[in-house]
């Protein structure tokens, strides 16, 4: 489960504390209980990052003499990296994983579960939401597995399309990217239906109404009123599902490894694979440094869309 | 709550509303109730191979309704080696992750929540950037500072390093907690002379229990379910998890008792199922949701 439930938002999160709350008078041994927090996530996550920068620039090895001395060998590992034909493939292997499975797949879906299940029968949405959430909540390896075995040459999936009358394809061979995003599609759903969901339970009712009397269509009422307003919770949602979707490994680990051959190689199988399958640490190293990148840039990003709604 | 309501249980306004609308307003109620059937048993569907095949002693990766039920696969897979040390482990990191973060989160917050300092802001954003960054891109670094810090295959240090990746959220989370809980309750403490720590612990904690269990739960649930973490940083199968253990046995030997995954699979799915569902239902998923998005 790499999904977090809960949604750092927009609406007045102040941190420095609410206005009009009376707050003692701070001195320096008062922000002592905040000591331990910061010793952790300087120890066991600023310290992995700068020391990815760091490794980035040295032939560090999983085995052998480079393994406890590894040499500093400059921008050799980005020159490799910029030159290898792997890397754009899996770059844009990445891209599509991202834009197909979260933006365009989680979303969309999403979406449209959350508003179906406001016209539906209450039953209907709470056995629905019941379902989708199932495969969110599966342990990641159990969810990769299940996948796997859907996609398989003669699993659930084609078994449906022989009973049709149709033969299908070898999906994990034949189309892997396709069968991951799907895959990835179904796990992750379930995060961005909860976010409209509850986005959509703060839509003021008189609202909607207002606008069904004055005659405004199901399809108008979506687009001039609903949407504009669950529109931060859209930025919101869109962000941390593609930093999720950014750090999807198992999943395609369990169900391709990366292949056939490189065809489903995205950023952090090739990272795994070549510090791991090929004792690089070094090279592994920088691929995680663009991965962090990446991620930063998207992070500062959405920290700063969230900020104007501060107030 | 939902935007449009049943006739049947609507204050007048939204009966006149809906009788506006009404000609539409059956279809699609109708067709709404359709495809969300059709998409829920989209999702359930590839499940089913999970139940039937860990009831089919000659289970395979097809999904067939088993010839005869069967108990078999579990009782195969429920052995010490198997099932109970991975199981343990997973409980031992998911426990140890989850108490030292919703301990660290407590500390943390009560300053943030309750002093106004130059320090509060920098630092919750430090927070909400750290909620972003993939965790599975720092792995191969994580490892290669374990191994020259000597820290590979130590459950203490994994343990601590799945705490420290979910302590942005946990200490996210646990001070807006913390904001709703009033203030003028500690002020009397403090005017009786008792400490900030004795405060903390007497009154703000107490009042603040379904917040930290709502905290503590998810850390478990992503811990129990993380399997890159453990993967890499824990070699010795004595240490294991679950998650680690399942894919090990199964993707180097077993790939022909597709039976016995399945019915491990279900085993080690059960609690987190549990919890998540008392999560959900015995505190309201939207009473965990508010405590995160509204500051």
């Amino acid at each position: 489960m790499t999904a977090e439930l809960i949604v750092p938002a927009p609406a007045g999160s102040a941190p420095a504390g609410r206005a009009g709350r009376r707050h003692k008078p701070a001195t320096p041994w008062r922000l002592l209980p905040v000591v331990p927090a910061i010793v952790l996530l300087l120890i066991f996550l600023a310290g992995p990052v700068v020391w990815s920068f760091y490794g980035s620039f040295t032939n560090a090895s999983l085995t052998g003499v480079n393994a406890q001395n590894p040499a500093w060998i400059g921008f050799d590992n980005y020159l490799r990296l910029f030159s290898d034909p792997v890397f754009p493939l899996s770059l844009g292997l990445t891209v599509v994983f991202v834009l197909a499975s979260a933006i365009i797949g989680q979303n969309f879906l999403g979406l449209g579960i959350a508003l179906l299940m406001n016209r539906a029968h209450r039953f209907v949405a709470g056995v629905v939401g019941t379902c989708v959430v199932a495969a969110w909540v599966l342990p990641e390896i159990v969810a990769a597995f299940v996948a796997y075995a859907y996609f398989s040459q003669d699993g659930t999936l084609n078994q449906l399309l022989n009973a049709l009358g149709m033969t299908g394809p070898n999906w994990l061979y034949s189309f892997p990217m396709l069968a991951i995003v799907l895959a990835n599609v179904w796990r992750g759903t379930a995060f961005s239906m909860m976010v409209y969901r509850a986005a959509l339970n703060d839509v003021p009712i008189e609202i909607t109404e207002a606008a069904m009397i004055d005659g405004a269509g199901g399809a108008k009422r979506l687009f001039l009123i609903t949407i504009p307003m669950i529109r931060s919770s859209i930025t919101t949602n869109l962000m941390l599902i593609t930093l999720q979707t950014l750090s999807v490994f198992t999943l395609v680990w369990v169900m391709t490894a990366g292949g056939p051959g490189n065809q489903s190689t995205i950023l952090p199988v090739m990272a795994f694979q070549e510090a791991f399958r090929f004792s690089d640490i070094g090279y592994g190293t920088a691929i995680a440094t663009v991965m962090l990148l990446i991620g930063a840039v998207f992070s500062i990003v959405y920290i700063r869309a969230l900020r104007p709604s501060k107030g | 709550m939902r935007v449009t309501i049943l006739p049947a249980v609507t204050p007048v306004s939204t009966r006149l509303a809906a009788s506006v609308a009404s000609p539409n307003k059956a279809v699609s109620a109708l067709l709404a109730n359709g495809i969300l059937v059709l998409i829920a048993l989209c999702f359930l569907l590839p499940l089913a191979w999970l139940v039937l095949a860990s009831i089919d002693e000659r289970a395979s990766y097809q999904t067939q309704l088993p010839t005869a039920l069967s108990l078999e696969n579990f009782r195969a897979v429920l052995t010490p080696d198997l099932t109970f040390r991975p199981l343990w482990n997973s409980f031992l990191l998911s426990a140890g992750a989850s108490v030292v973060t919703v301990v660290t989160s407590i500390l943390a917050a009560y300053p943030l929540s309750r002093y106004s300092t130059r320090f509060n802001k920098p630092f919750m954003y430090s927070i909400l950037f750290g909620t972003c960054l993939p965790i599975t891109a720092i792995m191969v670094p994580v490892y290669s500072l374990f191994v020259r810090l000597q820290l590979i295959d130590s459950m203490g240090a994994t343990i601590l390093f799945m705490a420290a990746t979910s302590l942005p959220m946990a200490i996210w989370m646990t001070k807006n907690f913390m904001d709703s809980v009033p203030i003028g309750l500690e002020e009397a403490a403090w005017v009786d002379g008792a400490s900030a720590m004795t405060a903390l612990r007497r009154i703000v904690v107490p009042l603040m229990r379904p917040g930290l269990g709502v905290v503590f739960i998810f850390v478990f649930i992503q811990a129990w379910g993380n399997f890159f973490v453990p993967f890499i940083l824990l070699l010795s199968p004595s240490k294991q998890p679950a998650a680690v253990s399942i894919y090990s046995f199964f993707g180097q030997f077993g790939a022909i008792a597709y039976g016995q995954l399945a019915a491990f699979s279900m085993l080690y799915s059960v609690p987190v199922i549990l919890l998540y569902a008392l999560v959900s239902r015995g505190m309201g998923a939207s009473f965990s949701m508010s405590g995160a998005i509204k500051g």
